[in-house]
């Protein structure tokens, strides 16, 4: 007897999702950019408030073209369903706002983006809700940091800015044994390099405004849901076992079952708080989405050519690509990165800020933009930049030389990036 | 909102739809399939709970978070079904089962045709053998019978999506939902619908009114395999939908609540 051949990565990111529309045949997915949504009657118009059917009534809550990207991240990522919505940072915030609210406590990496970093240590004790950072690598220190009101394990599979690889199955078993989801951030990964949900973890959140689409045009978050935590085991989620007063007493696990956490961040996350994804922006994400295969292969090849380039370059201290065999977690990037660790990566040059500086001014073809995984190659140096109010000493407390760079490698000509490099290598290194 | 009943020394556990359960009103008891449990029915128990109907989307013992094991064969769970009702204080209610629910209601409209005022079946065939190699995946407990219940299930067209509730891959929630079944329950459904030949024999003791709904693309229960069971009841309506295969209540939520409404 066969085995069960289900659709493939390369053939969902193109097709996984939509039909094509059954008015117009169009073969595309139509932006539909609507507000709102003609009830067939009174009758129909009820049942959609009551859950009693699916369908559209409010695109702050649901729009037929954000659902399309929706279903097809949440078929990459293999979960049982997906919530997109307007940034990475608003995914993060309706996945900890589904799970948990005054008191709650969170246990993260500590080397997550900067924003994260922010929402968890700065924003959100002000609501009640604080975390406590811990070095991804230090598996005891994170089970030491749970307390009882810890209700998430978060971090990233690929961390800021050391490139530092999560051991995934291994957090995920010390998220579980204390009865708690693991939220994993996806983002420098991508779904096609790592399936964070196959290796343990419970949520995957994207800032989709970076490999998801692409091209650098929108911006956009999603959040994806495993289906398997036992919510009610677990005894720590009233959110999602008892019934919520906001939607008629439903309890959202009892009734949708593996899909309660998905179904609570948009009924009340989306409804509540209103980050809605704009359909003209998920239809740029879904254009990007169709070629996500072919443009990570490329990602992939180009920063692996740029590391080993980098890495033997005088101008240069030290890189922290995890595909380089002296990355302190190459092994088990080895293992849950098997097709590469993806095109973002930071290296420290000799010579301090002012070398950072020289490169940066150097360079040509690479960007110097706060942003990354886009199609084109980008940089910035974070001493001269974004913590440029930072002593040294402030610096290395963060993880961030004074000539640390970072890169995010594009899918331009490699010869072409290694000759724009070079000259500001050279320049770099000169003074 | 959810209610729990005790049959036989052990929990039930059943959702109501969002009302609360009342055995005044029509009731309208949900079966689930094979492996499965109460949660594919929450496409349909809500409307039926809001307009005048008391419900009751039911685990099975030993599924989802219902207690005892899996009861041996689909006569077995056919006398479970009338306990329940005992149970719960109702004297007749309106059965709809999917797959191997629907082969329990079936049994039930047969055997007990006072306690049955219509029947809702979906996705089910007069005879359900099942291929020893599934068997055997599923008494070993590996993931290939789970993979074949979910790639056979599904209909092509929603094997790449489109689904009516915005943002849901019914792929991996059927895989989510079989993986969490306790070790030997898909084994025990699946070893109770291939020996299961009364089915012809029951439809033809079915007193009630009763609709069938197909999927054009069901693998497992083909529309041509249910036709002589809808054939066996008499004034039965049979519905068949299309670009859909066996788990028409996720796959066409809307056109099977339609078909149901009918009867139920």
């Amino acid at each position: 007897m066969p085995d069960a051949k289900f659709l493939k990565f390369d053939t969902l990111a193109l097709h996984a999702g939509q039909q094509p529309d059954p008015v117009t045949g169009a073969r595309a997915v139509p932006i539909y950019q609507t507000t709102s949504y003609v009830f067939r009657d009174v009758e129909h118009a009820a049942s959609l408030f009551n859950l009693e059917v699916g369908g559209h009534i409010y695109s702050r809550i649901s729009n037929p073209t954000v659902a399309v990207l929706e279903e097809r991240v949440a078929a990459l990522e293999k979960g049982t369903g997906a919530l997109a919505v307007a940034s990475g940072q608003a995914a993060l915030h309706i996945g900890i706002a589904t799970l948990m609210g005054q008191g709650g406590h969170i246990v993260a990496s500590a080397s997550l983006y900067g924003g994260s970093r922010n929402m968890l240590g700065l924003t959100l004790p002000r609501f009640g809700i604080t975390t406590t950072f811990v070095d991804p690598r230090d598996l005891d220190g994170m089970r030491k940091a749970i307390r009882p009101e810890t209700r998430l394990v978060f971090g990233e599979t690929i961390g800021n800015p050391g490139g530092e690889v999560l051991d995934l199955p291994a957090v995920a078993q010390i998220a579980h044994d204390a009865g708690l989801p693991l939220m994993i951030d996806n983002t420098f990964a991508s779904p096609l390099l790592c399936n964070p949900l196959e290796h343990g973890a419970d949520i995957v959140m994207h800032s989709a405004t970076k490999f998801i689409g692409g091209h650098g045009i929108a911006i956009a978050g999603v959040l994806v849901d495993a289906g398997r935590f036992d919510w009610r085991a677990s005894g720590k989620f009233p959110t999602l076992t008892e019934p919520y007063a906001g939607y008629h007493g439903i309890d959202f696990f009892a009734e949708f079952g593996p899909q309660a956490f998905i179904m609570r961040a948009r009924t009340e996350g989306l409804r509540d708080f209103g980050p809605a994804l704009s359909p003209q922006n998920a239809f740029y994400l879904l254009q990007g989405l169709e070629t996500l295969p072919l443009r990570i292969r490329q990602h992939v090849a180009n920063a692996q050519a740029v590391a080993a380039f980098l890495s033997t370059n005088p101008a240069v201290e030290r890189v922290h690509h995890p595909d380089l065999p002296n990355h302190p977690d190459h092994d088990l990037a080895k293992k849950l990165l098997p097709r590469g660790s993806g095109s973002i990566f930071a290296f420290d040059l000799k010579g301090g800020r002012e070398a950072g500086k020289r490169f940066i001014e150097r360079l040509r073809l690479f960007s110097h933009l706060a942003n990354v995984g886009d199609a084109k190659s980008l940089v910035i140096h974070p001493a001269s930049t974004t913590h440029a109010q930072l002593t040294a000493e402030q610096l290395a407390a963060t993880g961030i030389g004074e000539g640390m760079v970072r890169l995010s490698v594009g899918l331009e000509d490699v010869d072409d990036l290694i000759d724009d490099l070079t000259p500001a290598l050279r320049a770099a290194h000169k003074g | 909102m959810t209610t729990t009943f005790t049959v036989d020394g052990h929990d039930v556990f059943a959702t109501t739809g969002g009302v609360d359960f009342d055995p005044a009103k029509p009731v309208v008891v949900f079966l689930h399939g094979a492996g499965f449990d109460r949660t594919t029915w929450r496409l349909q128990t809500r409307w039926f709970a809001n307009h005048g109907r008391s419900v009751l989307a039911v685990d099975l013992p030993g599924h989802g978070r219902s207690g005892g094991p899996p009861l041996p064969s689909i006569a077995a769970m056919a006398d479970w079904v009338i306990r329940l009702l005992d149970a719960a204080g109702v004297r007749q209610a309106a059965l709809v089962g999917h797959s191997m629910g629907g082969l329990v209601s079936l049994d039930v409209a047969g055997r007990y045709p006072d306690r049955i005022r219509a029947l809702g079946l979906c996705g089910i065939a007069g005879e359900m053998p099942v291929h020893p190699e599934m068997l055997e995946s599923a008494k070993a407990g590996t993931s290939k019978v789970r993979e074949l219940m979910t790639f056979w299930g599904l209909g092509r067209a929603l094997q790449i999506g489109g689904m009516v509730s915005p943002g849901l891959w019914l792929t991996r929630e059927s895989l989510a939902v079989l993986d969490k079944a306790a070790p030997g329950v898909i084994h025990n459904d699946l070893a109770a619908c291939n020996v299961y030949k009364d089915a012809p024999a029951r439809a033809a003791q079915v007193a009630c009114p009763a609709v069938f709904v197909c999927g054009d693309g069901d693998q497992m229960t083909p529309v041509a395999k249910c036709k002589p069971l809808a054939a066996a009841i008499a004034g039965s309506r049979m519905t068949t939908l299309k670009a859909c295969g066996h788990f028409m209540m996720v796959e066409r939520p809307d056109e099977t609540l339609d078909a149901l409404k009918a009867v139920a």
